[in-house]
């Protein structure tokens, strides 16, 4: 009897308990990782980045689901002089989030803009050293020798003065480094002590307001009804913080979460037959490339590196190692991204021309060089390892001993910089969809390859057009010349272009409105749940 | 006894500070700083470099770098976690509950089915009962605790809906907050219809999994330690005197058949709270393994070396307690005969 009462209060619980709360609409993503903070300008992964972005915005915006830059939290803009001078005018309205403690009594205005780039620039800013004060990012994109100066015109009107005239700022300005802080709210926690709080609870303008986070369980947001963009069409987000992929795939099939970040490769096929889910894929914006040292002989000469790019079956590397999550790439950018040369004509697999193209150009075989490999596992490549070692038995056959070399992931990078090596993999992850965020891995200054430049090739046609690129302020003006820059690198092959990753996302059948970001982001805003 | 506490505490000095030195030089052994780990194909300039190593202390010789992390966590200071900037004593605190919440109801389920079913495996030495439950708790023992989760999962959340697949609570329906950080206790103290049965059935999975290896072990120990005992002339004499099995079993032959039990019980509690990391990962359980692990690969020096510090230091002090528990129960031990 006692057993029976017991069973039926916990049935009861459980009936109970499916009900509550059942009114509100809620979205759950099972999200990969737990975020570092909520500050995208201190953060380096995508996994922080992904949390902090429900909250904020940018003065301008990659358009959901593309990299097209539009207009944040400018409405629009100006660029003059020759491209030293843009001029944003900032939307009016714009309301930023209240926490339990703060109520902003002011909307958003150039004061916000000038305090988030100010923090990551000025080393007396009171915010420069909170929470580590490195802006990483804000360095990587060289914001620190492109902009002169950032000028507040009128509470409105922002002015960022550039050292050197650069369009491409514009799809730095839309990366999430770039998000925009109230700068009420920064002096509100300096004067009360606590400013690292600022990076913890974050207060944006964005889609969803921050409301609670629990490290490595789950990150909660509301709807923030009176956001000017595109709206919320659930009343709570919901991260849930599932670091194991297969048990991400499992509580998606439970409809334990309805968003599912990163599923394995190996899961794809059972998930695409299920009626229940919705997988959708995108080309990465990134690329793994094979590295010919073009200082040093025999890749010093074109028509080597062009039998070397006949002679290995990235078919096969793509089948095998990618296992199928990969395309072929035949130019630096993926073919998303504006710009993209579809009509160059891809090296083919043809091992007996390369060995006569080898012979032609006087390379006896057999011939000893070195392949260094990565040590880790990136985004564009998934096991350099494997990937060497079919490399190394491809080369066997057109007579060249490729030895495997590696080092730890810091000094490998350090070495390929430095040029020590003959050969080697190396790759990209595209930060903004700007192609100049491609070509610049290409670029040289007075003759001399930039540190990024991995096979240390310049020409001078490639890099008078990339500069040139930088000042044009139209798109289409700009595509044109990075479309004639991909035919010289193709003709040149610097390095061997291996593969862009394909970024696989699922989720339930139920979710509308949610499109996959060629940048790897996740967005939530104009996504619903049937 | 009170000598016999003192001298084992006293003991757990050197261990400390062995400890303060593997977990200080484990971390420098991994290829990698914390400041390199971070940069990616961007690069870093060497005057960033030498600028952020010089912020952490890295460019500090290493015996200096020792001694100042010797005086900070002398002075109860675990430094500031690098990737997040918490402070490594709260994040320790945050994350503890739900590791000792989950190993408690893991060992719950080991003791509660492993001693009696030890126990009956002895009595009935060489029967099928035995022959099957050692086969079953070989099976537990042996079981890789990866593939074991996720075959729970699949079968037990996705294919029969009976438990949820991950997680502390049905975070759709149910939202409270989390001042003691234990879920059951939250639960109770929310005063949501349903919310402590909600917690309860996140809990069933991962305890299994989690207890599944000390049960075997606590089985079979609980077994050979019986029939130790059962071969005893105590035992013969009270089955002569002509006391119930119950009695000769339950009561004169189990309770001092337990002794090395204990000590394995206590063996398992120390590594449940330190080595759940692959329970803590399937069923993201936020508890402090899967810290750990974020911490080393990230190079987080503070989190890992505070948060190995503290761990051991329970570690250390349940072993503690077991063994002046060991020597209360058994006077043998007390005085070193």
């Amino acid at each position: 009897m006692r057993t029976a009462a017991w069973v039926s209060l916990g049935l009861s619980a459980l009936l109970l308990g499916s009900t509550a709360g059942a009114s509100a609409k809620t979205l759950v993503y099972c999200s990969e990782g737990s975020p570092e903070n909520f500050q995208p300008a201190i953060n380096t992964t995508g996994t922080s980045f992904d949390a902090a972005r429900p909250v904020y915005n940018r003065l301008t915006e990659f358009k959901r689901g593309t990299t097209e830059v539009v207009p944040g939290l400018a409405e629009s803009w100006e660029v003059t002089d020759g491209g030293s001078t843009i001029t944003f005018h900032l939307r009016k309205g714009v309301k930023f989030h209240s926490t339990k403690e703060f109520k902003p009594t002011r909307d958003f205005n150039a004061d916000d803009v000038i305090f988030s780039f100010d923090r990551q620039w000025k080393p007396d800013h009171p915010y420069a050293k909170v929470s580590g004060g490195k802006y990483d990012y804000f360095n990587d994109m060289d914001m620190p020798s492109i902009l002169d100066t950032i000028e507040k015109k009128d509470p409105y009107t922002v002015v960022f003065h550039l050292k050197t005239p650069n369009v491409a700022i514009l799809a730095n300005l839309a990366m999430d480094f770039a998000a925009i802080s109230s700068a009420e709210y920064g002096d509100f926690l300096l004067k009360k002590g606590t400013p690292e709080q600022l990076d913890q609870v974050p207060v944006g303008t964005g889609p969803f307001s921050f409301v609670t986070y629990q490290k490595d369980a789950v990150i909660r947001y509301k709807k923030n009804p009176d956001y000017y963009g595109e709206k919320a069409l659930v009343d709570d987000l919901v991260f849930a913080i599932t670091p194991d992929a297969t048990s991400r795939y499992a509580k998606l099939k439970a409809g334990e979460c309805q968003v599912n970040g990163y599923p394995r490769p190996a899961d794809l096929p059972e998930m695409q037959k299920d009626p229940s889910l919705k997988v959708i894929s995108a080309s990465g914006l990134n690329i793994a490339y094979w590295a010919f040292n073009n200082t040093k002989p025999p890749f010093d000469k074109k028509e080597v590196r062009q039998a070397l790019s006949m002679s290995i079956d990235r078919d096969a590397i793509i089948r095998d190692v990618y296992l199928g999550a990969g395309v072929k790439a035949k130019t630096l950018i993926p073919a998303t991204m504006w710009s993209y040369n579809d009509s160059i004509v891809d090296y083919p697999y043809d091992p007996e021309k390369a060995k006569k193209m080898l012979a032609d150009a006087g390379v006896k075989t057999p011939i000893d060089i070195d392949l260094w490999y990565m040590p880790v596992q990136r985004p564009y490549n998934p096991n350099g390892k494997r990937i060497g070692e079919m490399m190394q038995s491809d080369l066997a056959k057109v007579g060249v001993n490729a030895k495997l070399v590696t080092y730890e992931w810091g000094e490998y990078r350090k070495r390929l910089q430095n040029a020590e090596d003959t050969t080697g993999q190396m790759g990209w992850t595209g930060d903004n969809g700007d192609p100049d965020n491609f070509f610049f891995l290409l670029a040289c200054n007075d003759g001399h390859a930039v540190q990024n430049n991995i096979p240390k090739w310049c020409n001078t046609e490639f890099n008078d057009l990339l500069v040139k690129a930088r000042v044009i302020p139209d798109q289409a003006g700009r595509a044109k010349l990075y479309s004639r820059m991909q035919e010289i690198e193709h003709d040149e092959a610097p390095s061997l272009l291996l593969a862009h990753s394909t970024v696989f996302e699922a989720t339930s059948a139920k979710v509308t409105g949610y499109l996959q970001s060629p940048l790897g982001t996740h967005a939530f805003e104009g996504v619903d749940v049937k | 006894m009170l000598i016999y506490f003192f001298r084992r505490l006293a003991l757990t000095i050197p261990t400390f500070v062995a400890l303060m030195f593997v977990t200080f030089a484990a971390i420098r052994l991994v290829p990698g700083d914390p400041v390199e780990v971070r940069v990616g194909e961007h690069g870093i300039s060497p005057e960033r470099l030498a600028f952020f190593r010089h912020q952490l202390g890295l460019d500090q010789p290493l015996w200096k770098q020792f001694l100042d992390y010797c005086w900070q966590i002398l002075h109860g200071d675990f430094g500031v976690s690098l990737s997040t900037q918490a402070k490594v004593l709260t994040e320790f605190f945050t994350l503890f509950p739900a590791t000792i919440e989950l190993t408690f109801f893991a060992m719950m389920f080991a003791v509660l089915i492993g001693v009696p079913a030890g126990a009956a495996a002895a009595v009935n030495r060489g029967g099928i009962f035995d022959q099957v439950l050692m086969s079953i708790s070989l099976f537990g023992y042996s079981m890789p605790i990866f593939w074991w989760g996720l075959m729970l999962i699949m079968f037990v959340s996705v294919q029969l809906g009976w438990t949820p697949v991950s997680g502390r609570v049905d975070l759709i329906n149910y939202y409270y907050d989390t001042p003691t950080g234990f879920m059951l206790i939250d639960a109770a103290l929310s005063d949501q219809p349903g919310a402590v049965w909600d917690a309860l059935h996140h809990l069933i999975l991962p305890a299994i999994v989690l207890g599944t290896v000390p049960l075997g072990v606590i089985a079979r120990m609980t077994r050979s330690s019986m029939l130790e005992v059962l071969s005893e002339d105590y035992v013969r004499t009270a089955r002569a005197k002509g006391l119930s099995p119950f009695r000769v079993i339950g009561l004169h032959a189990l309770r001092n058949a337990l002794l090395p039990v204990v000590t394995v019980i206590g063996l398992s509690v120390s590594s449940l709270l330190a080595g759940a990391v692959l329970t803590e990962t399937i069923f993201s359980w936020p508890g402090i393994g899967h810290w750990l692990i974020d911490s080393i690969n990230r190079r987080d020096y503070p989190a890992l070396q505070g948060g190995v510090m503290l761990v051991s230091t329970v570690v250390i002090l349940v072993n503690l307690f077991v063994d002046v528990f060991y020597g209360a129960i058994n006077p043998r031990i007390r005085h070193g005969r």
